[in-house]
């Protein structure tokens, strides 16, 4: 077995690229129909690389030549279409829709950050789609990753005690999580949201993680906790939102009020969607990673 | 402005190149990285802070992340496979 180092200079020189790499680990667990035996076999891929050196290697740079130049083009004639920065006539400044978000988004939904009043509350549909595919892309990932995991699965990635590497999560993980729950809760009054601060929630989960995880093995979250968190945010999302489309559909005033624009408790239903929201993100991407380097979440 | 903005696009052209072009995926990745970062500084100057703020955390961050962590896994792959037919040649 080649050392690490090696490895990477091969790599970096090329040697490995998409044929080689599917080559050398074209092996599958199949059924031998011979001795009626599982074993691990080879696979056809060996053959198939054959044909894939001959004369498709030497068109394949000249037609994906062709095809980027064709799209070049294409992309710079519609370029050249659009209007100008900022200026006031274009349709996403003067359209029927944009007129009334930017003059009536502070009155009907009281947020003072029209981006967030529009996405959890005009639009609040597509942000619970947006949710529920995230938490879909994180259940097929679960199945696919954790069944193997029983007996002769991929081994957990250790990560190597790294002295400066702790030291800077140490200082850094909590003052990572605490920005991006200061940019879940703020979504409402400013720039951010459920999405960005979630991320950067689940950036410093992951950073805590990677330190800790020599030492003890666990993570921050169970595989309960995980789902109680992901399914209760979708739930409360989907009633929240199910409410507000009631009673907007029936002509009903809801009796979560937008409040006074700036303060912290306003905007309706907007801050604890953002929380809703953030949950999901934080706590799918964090799954994500804890299931790609092994183990329990 | 307008230099600071034509400086950042052709950064981010090269990053773009780059990113493609690098063999090693481990530097493409973070040249990928570094393009997340221009561009969410790009998406600030455009006077978009929400896009900037998600593209700072998703681009540069999280699927930075995920995606080193699948390489990891890919080398991990890989060296066994290469193990096995060191192996069976011998």
């Amino acid at each position: 077995m080649k050392s690490f180092r090696e490895w990477f200079r091969d790599w970096d020189s090329g040697r490995y690229d998409l044929t080689e790499m599917t080559a050398s680990s074209g092996e599958a667990f199949r059924e031998d129909p011979d001795s009626g035996s599982s074993r691990w076999a080879r696979t056809e891929v060996f053959s198939i690389r054959a044909d894939v050196t001959g004369t498709f290697r030497k068109l394949y740079p000249v037609m994906s030549l062709i095809l980027c130049a064709v799209i070049i083009v294409f992309l710079l004639y519609t370029v050249e279409a659009l209007p100008p920065f900022a200026s006031a006539d274009t349709p996403a400044n003067a359209g029927e829709v944009s007129l009334r978000y930017n003059s009536m988004a502070l009155e009907e939904t009281g947020a003072l950050n029209v981006v967030s009043g529009v996405i959890l509350d005009y639009r609040a549909f597509d942000t619970l789609g947006e949710s529920h595919v995230l938490f879909a892309a994180a259940v097929a990932v679960f199945i696919l990753m954790l069944e193997p995991t029983k007996g002769a699965g991929p081994e957990t990635l250790g990560v190597s005690p790294d002295t400066v590497l702790e030291g800077t999560a140490r200082v850094l993980g909590p003052v990572i999580a605490v920005f991006g729950i200061y940019i879940i809760l703020n979504g409402h009054l400013g720039p951010g949201g459920g999405f960005a601060g979630g991320s950067v929630l689940s950036g410093a989960m992951i950073l805590i993680r990677m330190t800790s995880r020599g030492r003890d093995g666990k993570g921050l979250l169970s595989m309960k906790g995980y789902r109680i968190i992901t399914a209760s945010s979708l739930i409360f999302y989907s009633l929240a939102k199910g409410y507000s489309f009631w009673c907007g559909a029936n002509g009903h005033e809801t009796i979560f009020s937008a409040g006074e624009a700036g303060r912290i408790f306003s905007a309706g239903l907007i801050l604890p969607l953002n929380i809703a929201v953030g949950a999901v993100v934080a706590c799918t991407m964090y799954g994500f990673y804890s299931i790609f380097t092994g183990g329990e979440v | 402005m307008d230099y600071l903005e034509i400086m950042l696009l052709a950064i981010l052209v090269i990053c773009g190149i780059f990113t493609c072009a690098t063999k090693n995926l481990m530097a493409s990745l973070i040249i990928f990285m570094a393009y997340s970062i221009i561009m969410s500084v790009i998406w600030a100057l455009l006077q978009a802070p929400d896009l900037a703020v998600t593209e700072a955390a998703v681009g540069a961050g999280i699927s930075g992340i995920l995606m080193f962590v699948t390489l990891r896994r890919l080398r991990d792959i890989r060296d066994a496979g290469g193990k096995q037919t060191d192996e069976e040649l011998s």
